[in-house]
């Protein structure tokens, strides 16, 4: 091989290196423009929001004067919300991923079922919003009520409780199984005594990631028909006159916290400019903190389970 | 030989309970079944009523969008327009930067990397879109008024941007996903012959991955159908028959929000225009969910 090749063939080694390298700058810098993008979104809502945010911003209800107003009913309406919705979606959510891990037997059936867990994590949240404003609002006459909005996220967050129990179970030993059936276990004492308890934490890493979804879901709950002005709380059970019942709460109008923010992004004042800043600031933080705890769950979980 | 005890009887009883529990939790897991069937039947219950007044032809003709005008027009083409148009814009931001960012991942990134950028994609992907609706007319509006001062306050091109950043952690985690799946010995294959990372990366690992790389990308376009509050809040909602970016816009799921925040009566034939809105954006999600069921299908390459 004479030196002129030899030359070229480094030149063209090297211009592939250089290639790499480049290409190793561009993904670093598309991951940054991912970085940018959190940090500018983060500090754009703490700059304008952060001299709202104080004592009497949480503890006072929406009003005509932006420096009045605050985010009681909006709060208090998300976390009722989110009540109904973990108790109807854990429960129907956990006891699908069992059937399906431990109980269903391979036919068509099961098929369809799987598909549609499938299909559903894939519809826009809106199309959930149109179900729940056909069926829970018009057909069952739940009205445009807390527990509409609760029970249509539920629905909304099923697929991901689903897929995350299935996971959680398809992780435990076949041998854990084979152990308790050989002691004569039914079917039922292996699920409840083993297989749920050793999938617990993989199945709240699963219902935290879709509660953090539901909380800022906004779509669904305007179409439901979530009113954008609300000044009073849903009644407490035994409380007012005449006493309130236990679950009156249920059926009572509310807002949640998009969608007060949702109505102060879309006036024109500055001032109520920076009360959504304030709202979404505190949306922001309450998803971080649910997602940050699931990714902490699930990193815990990892690191310290070995089979 | 009588029974010892009673401890060790037959317990008759626990065979029923055993089918009562699985009787229960089929019930649950059919709840998905349900679910499906009701979104169907609400959609095409409503909708059916609704093509009762307005006729198919000019559902999908006409070019004016005005359902609550006296002088009632129903293109659905307008909303449409406005979903492509900033779908568009959202997939030129998400499939280049996404697919970046997959490759990077996957192929070059030191593992202490992969592990704080993964999990930091996936805080990205759960921000309330009410949030980066928010950042859209407030902060990226602005901004690109700067360079294109005649960019109106409501726009398509921010909303479709800033809806790309979103989608930006679905591709990229979906498709690293699919690379990282390619077996070790095809990369080791291409490393033996001499060829760098970059070329191993894209004539070896993107090529045996593409099956799960057009599945993010279909994925990504449902999203950017699906989304709402981005638009609801950046692009302005008045209906507008353009593929003109910089021009405000109203889509098929901004109009549903836009009647939703109104009061409609019930079965009022407002109130039966956003089903058909919803109909239709459900068969456009359909549509794609099946070319990527089938697009994983065709190109699938089995290790």
């Amino acid at each position: 091989m004479n030196q002129q090749e030899l030359q070229s063939l480094r030149a063209l080694i090297a211009s592939h290196k250089r290639w790499d390298f480049l290409f190793g700058v561009l993904g670093v810098l598309a991951l940054m423009l991912g970085v940018m993008t959190f940090v500018a979104l983060f500090a754009d809502m703490t700059i304008n929001g952060i001299g709202r945010i104080n004592i009497d911003f949480l503890t006072s209800f929406p009003s005509r004067r932006a420096a009045n107003a605050g985010i009681l009913s909006a709060w208090v309406g998300s976390v009722l919300v989110m009540l109904v919705t973990a108790c109807a979606a854990v429960p129907l959510g956990v006891a699908a991923g069992v059937y399906l891990e431990e109980y269903a037997p391979k036919n068509w059936f099961t098929d369809i079922i799987e598909i549609n867990v499938t299909n559903l994590a894939g519809v826009p949240s809106i199309i959930y919003g149109l179900l729940a404003l056909g069926l829970f609002v018009y057909t069952f006459g739940l009205g445009q009520s807390i527990l509409t909005a609760g029970l249509t996220l539920a629905l909304l967050i099923l697929p991901v409780v689903i897929v995350a129990t299935r996971e959680a179970i398809r992780a435990i030993p076949q041998i854990i199984r084979e152990g308790a059936y050989a002691c004569g276990a039914t079917t039922w004492q292996v699920v409840s005594d083993h297989i749920v308890p050793y999938s617990s934490a993989g199945i709240l890493t699963g219902v935290i990631i879709g509660m953090a979804r539901a909380i800022g879901e906004t779509a669904p709950i305007i179409t439901v028909g979530a009113l954008t002005f609300i000044a009073f709380l849903p009644p407490a059970p035994f409380t007012g006159d005449p006493s309130a019942g236990l679950f009156d709460w249920l059926f009572a109008p509310f807002t949640v916290m998009p969608i007060q923010m949702f109505n102060w992004t879309s006036r024109p004042e500055r001032a109520f400019l920076d009360n959504a800043a304030a709202a979404g600031f505190i949306l922001v933080l309450m998803t971080l903190t649910m997602n940050g705890l699931a990714i902490w769950l699930r990193y815990r979980l990892r690191k310290n389970i070995k089979w | 030989m009588s029974v010892p005890s009673d401890r060790l009887k037959k317990d008759h009883t626990r065979h029923i309970k055993e089918r009562v529990i699985e009787a229960v939790l089929l019930l649950a897991a059919c709840v998905s079944v349900f679910t499906t069937t009701a979104i169907v039947y609400i959609l095409v219950k409503e909708s059916w009523v609704f093509f009762q007044h307005v006729p198919l032809t000019d559902f999908l003709f006409d070019t004016q969008w005005t359902p609550l005008f006296d002088d009632a027009h129903y293109g659905i083409m307008v909303l449409l327009s406005g979903t492509i148009t900033s779908s568009a814009v959202a997939l030129l931001v998400a499939i280049p930067l996404g697919t970046v960012i997959a490759i990077y991942l996957s192929e070059f990134a030191p593992f202490s990397v992969r592990e704080i950028a993964k999990p930091f994609l996936e805080l990205l992907g759960g921000i309330p879109t009410i949030i980066y609706g928010y950042f859209a007319l407030l902060f990226l509006t602005p901004l690109l008024q700067k360079i294109f001062p005649s960019l109106p306050g409501f726009n398509l091109l921010s909303a479709g941007i800033v809806m790309g950043i979103m989608i930006i952690p679905y591709v990229a985690s979906l498709s690293e996903d699919a690379m990282r799946a390619v077996p070790m010995a095809l990369r080791e294959g291409s490393y033996a012959m001499g060829a760098t990372r970059l070329q191993t990366s894209l004539r070896v690992v993107v090529p045996s991955a593409v099956s799960g790389i057009a599945a993010a990308y279909i994925l990504g376009v449902s999203r950017a159908v699906g989304e709402t509050m981005i638009l609801a809040v950046a692009a302005g909602m008045q209906p507008n028959l353009t593929f003109n970016p910089t021009e405000p816009g109203a889509t098929v799921t901004s109009f549903i929000v836009q009647v939703a925040l109104g009061d409609l009566p019930h079965g009022s034939i407002g109130y039966q225009t956003i089903f058909a809105a919803g109909l239709t954006l459900m068969l456009l999600t359909l549509a794609f969910n099946l070319v990527g069921y089938y697009m994983r299908k065709k190109y699938r390459e089995v290790y």
